[in-house]
């Protein structure tokens, strides 16, 4: 008899259900073409792999090192972030190290958010802020990202912009947090210094801190620019900005990731770190250390990996965007990230066989698996429920494949419109 | 009230900072619920030098942010110390474990992303095997068992996953210290109860002289007692319990219907012959304990932090909610190095070959070498029956110590401090592994660690001898 006493917490009532539990063991299959799950099926730079190799092989490098970061890597992301910011950052106190950018949003939460409190967040929002929010003990409040109406029949990422008075709305006294991510999953939107302008007055004048995801950071396509708000005035000081090795190098089974930001906030997250992992792995801290000191060196140059890793992007995202085009799809061309949302309605795919229980872009994803072998995201599962009508057109796909798996995407869209 | 002042706060954002300085007189309310109401005052116009107004961290880690590993390590490098401080070797893996992690690395793209959130699948089938046989009941890979960084975290998600605020928790002392806080944090109560020398069996010379209760423990169930933590071996004294005393606490679990949390990562560390018993595999029990397991222990690898829970379905799920919240995926690399390394271990099991039988040995020697030491320079040490540690008495000493910066501390802080500073070799006090209410009555015990190379040993020896000639 299942006991009453073993039933779970109330802090993980309801957080269960998760959108990659449906789809990612669907998208096992090895015979569908996999543009779901975000993450390369390219390999990640050999420097990388070696720095790896190298570092298993010394002993003290298999056990503990610092908790709150590996000296080597803390250092070197002081280096990179040093420059990027402009400032000097001090590697033992405003840098945490993280088990991904996911760690860092669940120390962020943990350390600095509970009941009471909101928490903004803008949709489409990937998809873990709201279980966080909530485990928090905190209430979500969302603003939804809305499409301008464009002047062209392309639609890139810039389109989709806040209505700043809706936005200054969301704020009040309880307002603890807002989340932005830049550049967005899954939009790709690069929100620009203006926008972010807009969102760093409210945050001065509400009082409210800024976690900022930037794990796409260094993914921007050419005629656009990754603004940091924690550079704006008055921001340093209430915002946690979150990176990721995982995006960075293309190793997200690394699961490494930072959280930058002032003493006084760092060092609760760190309080949350040393009472919930205590340490991430060593080697790997290691060698992410060792490619960022690499990179560091060629930054501003084509062979830095931060950039050369985006141009070669840029052609997987432009090649995938004529796809979609060509079997009159609309898609997303975003400013940076790795996906891109398309509009399936002109495919006018009638799926009432499947039901009303789920929204248009569950149905249409679990077809688009079944029927066509080609496995996507449903943009829904990144939207609270009043703003589904508003997305429920949108899928998702990751583009950061290699040309065998885009050319296989492909010959299904080429072929869509004959069986 | 508050309004009043608020919406006189609104219109301040276009005016300059130092006009802002002036003007802005804002009372804000905290939004805290519970006994207390704290209205604060805020002046806005600070923002440039970054002084938030408002409270910022939440409740949930008031009074969590001291760390004894943070403060001593470090001591313990400022001073160059010979470490027998913090507890890993300073020993390299086995070359089978670091040959099966070069090759995971070197194993296809797809060993550099993403892999099963709950747990690498080679990794789980495996561990399911292998704990099957021991366990002696069917464990389902999927089911009933998650991968995680390192115990640490399977701890973590445990407390979180089934403690609410107003939960007891029975800790047994001494514990090892992240129990407490993670406690805390959860929102439960610690209710603790001491491991004791047994009485009149003379000077408690092994740890399994040191016991529970069994009245002591049964006194501290309640309603609200919602799970026992117990740690097998233990760290820091090392006693390994024994079946009849793993039954106690079952028959208490079975009655007051508690879920046991087991720490079972020194599990393959016992000496003498002393065997290890999961408390898991007691008839009543599966389907309450969670049993923690460390793959850094296990295979000499602190460092790769992979760890995991292993329990029924039904309680692992709520784990499973927590980690997919919090952390949701382990390092994949790692995760399939482990795998082999299991693989390994599963076929030459109890064989002379085995590493759960090699390093158990290995360390065999070192922990009565160290034992003698200790002896011969006037500590009582306690020999443990399995474990990486082993504490010693040490009140028969006479140190004089004067220093400043630690006198208001307890004896053993201030003896492990006066350790390092003027003789070069860390260790741990014990008193840092008990409550806060018991913390004076254990004051006279430090803790060392004996999974280090020959050399180490030696150099602490040496230490210790040189001490103990210029008395």
């Amino acid at each position: 008899m299942a006991s009453l006493k073993h039933k779970n917490t109330k802090r993980i009532e309801g957080l269960d259900k998760n959108v990659w539990v449906a789809f990612t063991s669907v998208a096992a299959d090895p015979s569908i073409v996999n543009l779901g799950q975000g993450f390369p099926d390219i390999p990640p730079p050999s420097y990388v792999k070696e720095g790896l190799a190298q570092a298993a092989m010394v002993d003290r490098l298999n056990q503990y090192t610092r908790g709150f970061g590996h000296p080597t890597l803390v250092k070197a992301l002081s280096k990179v972030y040093g420059k990027v910011y402009d400032r000097q950052l001090d590697p033992f106190k405003e840098i945490l190290v993280t088990v991904g950018g996911y760690g860092s949003l669940f120390s962020a939460m943990q350390a600095l958010v509970e009941e009471g409190d909101e928490v903004i967040i803008i949709e489409p929002f990937f998809d873990c802020y709201v279980p966080m929010v909530k485990m928090a003990g905190a209430k979500p409040v969302f603003i939804p990202l809305r499409l301008k109406s464009p002047a062209t029949t392309s639609i890139n990422s810039a389109d989709w912009v806040l209505d700043l008075e809706e936005l200054a709305s969301k704020f009040n006294s309880k307002t603890k947090a807002i989340i932005i991510n830049t550049p967005n999953n899954p939009i790709g939107k690069i929100f620009s210094r203006s926008e972010l302008q807009a969102i760093a007055d409210l945050c001065i004048k509400h009082d409210t801190l800024c976690f900022s995801d930037e794990v796409y950071e260094w993914l921007i396509y050419k005629g656009h620019e990754h603004v940091k708000i924690a550079t704006l005035p008055g921001m340093w000081d209430r915002t946690i900005t979150i990176g990721s090795a995982g995006k960075t190098f293309s190793v997200t089974g690394w699961k490494l990731g930072w959280s930058i930001g002032p003493e006084h906030l760092i060092k609760h997250l760190q309080t949350v770190m040393q009472n919930s992992l205590y340490t991430c792995p060593t080697p790997l801290q290691e060698a992410v250390g060792q490619g960022l000191l690499r990179d560091y060196e060629l930054m501003g140059q084509p062979d830095c990996y931060f950039s050369s890793l985006a141009l070669e992007l840029e052609g997987k995202r432009d090649r995938m965007a004529a796809m979609l085009r060509q079997i009159g799809m609309t898609p997303v061309v975003p400013e940076g990230g790795y996906f891109m949302i398309v509009d399936v309605t002109a495919l006018n795919q009638d799926l009432s066989h499947m039901g009303d229980e789920e929204p248009y872009d569950y149905k249409f994803v679990k077809w688009m698996i079944k029927e066509k072998k080609l496995a996507a995201i449903p943009v829904t599962a990144f939207v609270g429920e009043d703003s589904v009508k508003q997305f429920e057109k949108y899928i998702r796909l990751c583009f950061i494949k290699q040309d065998s798996t885009l050319d296989a995407a492909e010959a299904i869209l080429k072929s869509w419109n004959k069986s | 009230m508050c309004d009043v002042f608020n919406s006189w706060g609104s219109k301040q954002s276009r005016k300059p900072a130092a006009v802002k300085l002036l003007e802005n007189f804002m009372w804000r309310r905290t939004a805290v619920i519970g006994p207390l109401l704290s209205n604060r005052l805020a002046v806005a116009g600070f923002h440039e030098k970054g002084i938030m107004s408002r409270k910022l961290h939440a409740r949930r880690i008031e009074g969590i942010d001291k760390n004894i590993w943070v403060e001593f390590t470090q001591l313990a490098a400022d001073y160059k110390a010979v470490n027998l401080g913090q507890g890993f070797p300073d020993f390299p893996p086995p070359s089978f474990i670091q040959e099966a992690f070069c090759k995971a690395l070197n194993g296809g793209f797809h060993m550099h992303q993403y892999t099963r959130a709950f747990g690498h699948p080679n990794l789980v089938k495996i561990l399911a095997k292998f704990f099957s046989r021991i366990v002696g009941r069917e464990i389902d890979p999927m089911e009933d068992i998650l991968v995680s960084v390192g115990a640490y975290q399977a701890l973590f998600c445990t407390f979180q996953a089934l403690i609410d605020e107003g939960d007891e928790v029975i800790i047994v002392e001494p514990f090892f210290d992240c129990y407490q806080p993670m406690v805390k944090m959860a929102g439960g109560t610690a209710i603790y109860v001491p491991l004791k020398p047994r009485e009149g069996c003379g000077p408690a010379l092994s740890s399994a002289d040191w016991v529970l209760s069994p009245e002591e423990l049964a006194s501290k169930f309640s309603p609200c007692t919602k799970a026992i933590v117990i740690n097998t071996p233990n760290n820091p004294l090392g006693k390994v319990y024994q079946q009849e005393e793993l039954q106690v606490i079952a028959d208490l679990c079975i009655k007051h219907d508690v879920i046991c949390i087991s720490d079972e990562v020194y599990e393959w560390l016992t000496y003498d012959g002393t065997k290890h018993v999961k408390i898991a595999s007691l008839p009543g029990m599966w389907e309450r304990t969670v049993t923690i397991g460390s793959a850094g222990k296990t295979f000499s690898a602190t460092g790769w932090k992979v760890g995991w829970a292993m329990g029924s379905g039904h309680i692992l799920k709520h784990l499973k909610t927590v980690h997919q919240n919090s952390v949701y995926h382990c390092a994949t690399a790692a995760q399939e190095a482990v795998a082999v390394g299991f693989q390994r271990e599963y076929d030459l099991f109890g064989t002379e070959d085995s590493y759960f039988l090699q390093l158990p040995l290995h360390l065999h020697e070192k922990r009565l070498r160290l034992a003698d030491c200790l002896k011969s320079v006037g500590l009582k040490p306690i020999l443990p029956q399995g474990g990486y540690f082993m504490i010693a008495d040490i009140s028969k000493l006479n140190i004089n110590l004067t220093d400043p910066s630690t006198k208001d501390e307890l004896y053993d802080y201030r003896f492990v401090k006066w350790l390092i500073k003027e003789k070069g070799l860390a260790t741990i006090p014990v008193s840092a592994f008990y409550s806060p209410e018991h913390r004076e009555e254990f004051q006279k015990y430090i803790r060392f660690c004996f999974v280090k190379e020959d050399s180490t040993l030696q150099a602490a020896e040496d230490i210790l001898r040189q001490w103990s000639e210029s008395k």
